[in-house]
């Protein structure tokens, strides 16, 4: 098979230009919808009849967790990429995307900790759930504080990417967490197999935010990805012509 | 209004997380955009000098 297209595709002023044209079509719909998902799940949707008003968290806290996991499935396969097939621009991507993953990593165990304390009594439990998503902040922490302890970059790009591959495995640790073992945390809301556990006014806000955070995280990566091309490739030649538009 | 704002008792929890949320959601779009035009800048300084010599 001829790869060439692909490095085509990957070299960096054409990424650079592709990402800056792309960024306002993640990032206009994702404010509409998380407009709309606030909305929704503040004022239109019914109070649950267990958990009353509280359950409204969940349409911050589903969604950040959810971004924990697919922010870090797409560093540990850009690193992946980068690894196998030698494309800076993976490597780039998977550094953009660290940060981001990070910080909604502690979102999710922050709005999780508030919404535990009124429904179990407690802000922390050490069960799988809880532990295995703050394995995961440690994981993003750990790739970011590796790549930045290594000068060299293709070095700390392929140090970096190692650790993001081998650290995946906590990713279904995750998503099963709360079947495997005995837990305080609810399980899942939306599964592939069945009925979703919730009712369709309350479900809907739900949706949207989800699709919201997730093109939210499109328009992120993208810019970030940008500066991380540019930080790269600051001799090239192609910025003194590309920069001018 | 003091209704919503109560959220049935809740409030002091859910009101917090949603604060939280909007401040990450806030700060991801910044600092991805103070590091774009950071590097943006330095990047036409050094062609500029570059240009110069």
């Amino acid at each position: 098979m001829n790869w060439t297209w692909l490095h085509k595709l990957a070299s960096p002023p054409h990424a650079y230009g592709i990402a800056g044209r792309l960024t306002p079509w993640f990032g206009w719909p994702a404010g509409a919808l998380i407009v709309a998902g606030l909305y929704g799940g503040l004022v239109l949707a019914p109070p649950d009849y267990q958990q009353g008003d509280a359950f409204r968290i969940v349409y911050v806290h589903a969604p950040s967790a959810w971004l924990s996991m697919l922010v870090y499935g797409t560093m540990a396969v850009a690193a992946a990429i980068g690894l196998v097939w030698r494309i800076k621009l993976a490597h780039a991507a998977a550094a953009a995307a660290a940060p981001i993953g990070a910080s909604f990593t502690a979102l999710a165990l922050a709005t999780g900790a508030i919404w535990g304390k009124p429904m179990w009594g407690t802000w922390w439990v050490w069960d799988a759930r809880l532990t295995s998503e703050l394995i995961l902040l440690f994981l993003y922490a750990g790739v970011m504080a590796l790549r930045a302890s290594i000068d060299d970059r293709d070095r700390a790009d392929r140090a970096a990417a190692v650790l993001a591959i081998v650290g995946i495995v906590n990713l279904p640790i995750i998503h099963y967490s709360v079947y495997w073992w005995n837990t305080l945390h609810q399980p899942a809301t939306l599964s592939k197999l069945g009925k979703p556990s919730m009712a369709g006014d309350m479900l809907w806000p739900l949706l949207v935010m989800l699709l919201g955070f997730t093109l939210y995280f499109g328009a992120v990566l993208l810019v970030r990805l940008r500066a991380e091309i540019l930080r790269r490739e600051r001799d090239a030649g192609w910025l003194r012509t590309g920069l001018a538009q | 209004m003091s209704e919503f704002l109560d959220m049935g008792g809740y409030g002091a929890y859910v009101w917090p997380c949603f604060a939280l949320a909007v401040a990450v959601l806030a700060w991801n779009v910044q600092a991805a955009r103070r590091l774009h035009a950071g590097a943006r800048e330095q990047a036409m300084r050094r062609a500029a000098t570059r240009s110069g010599r």
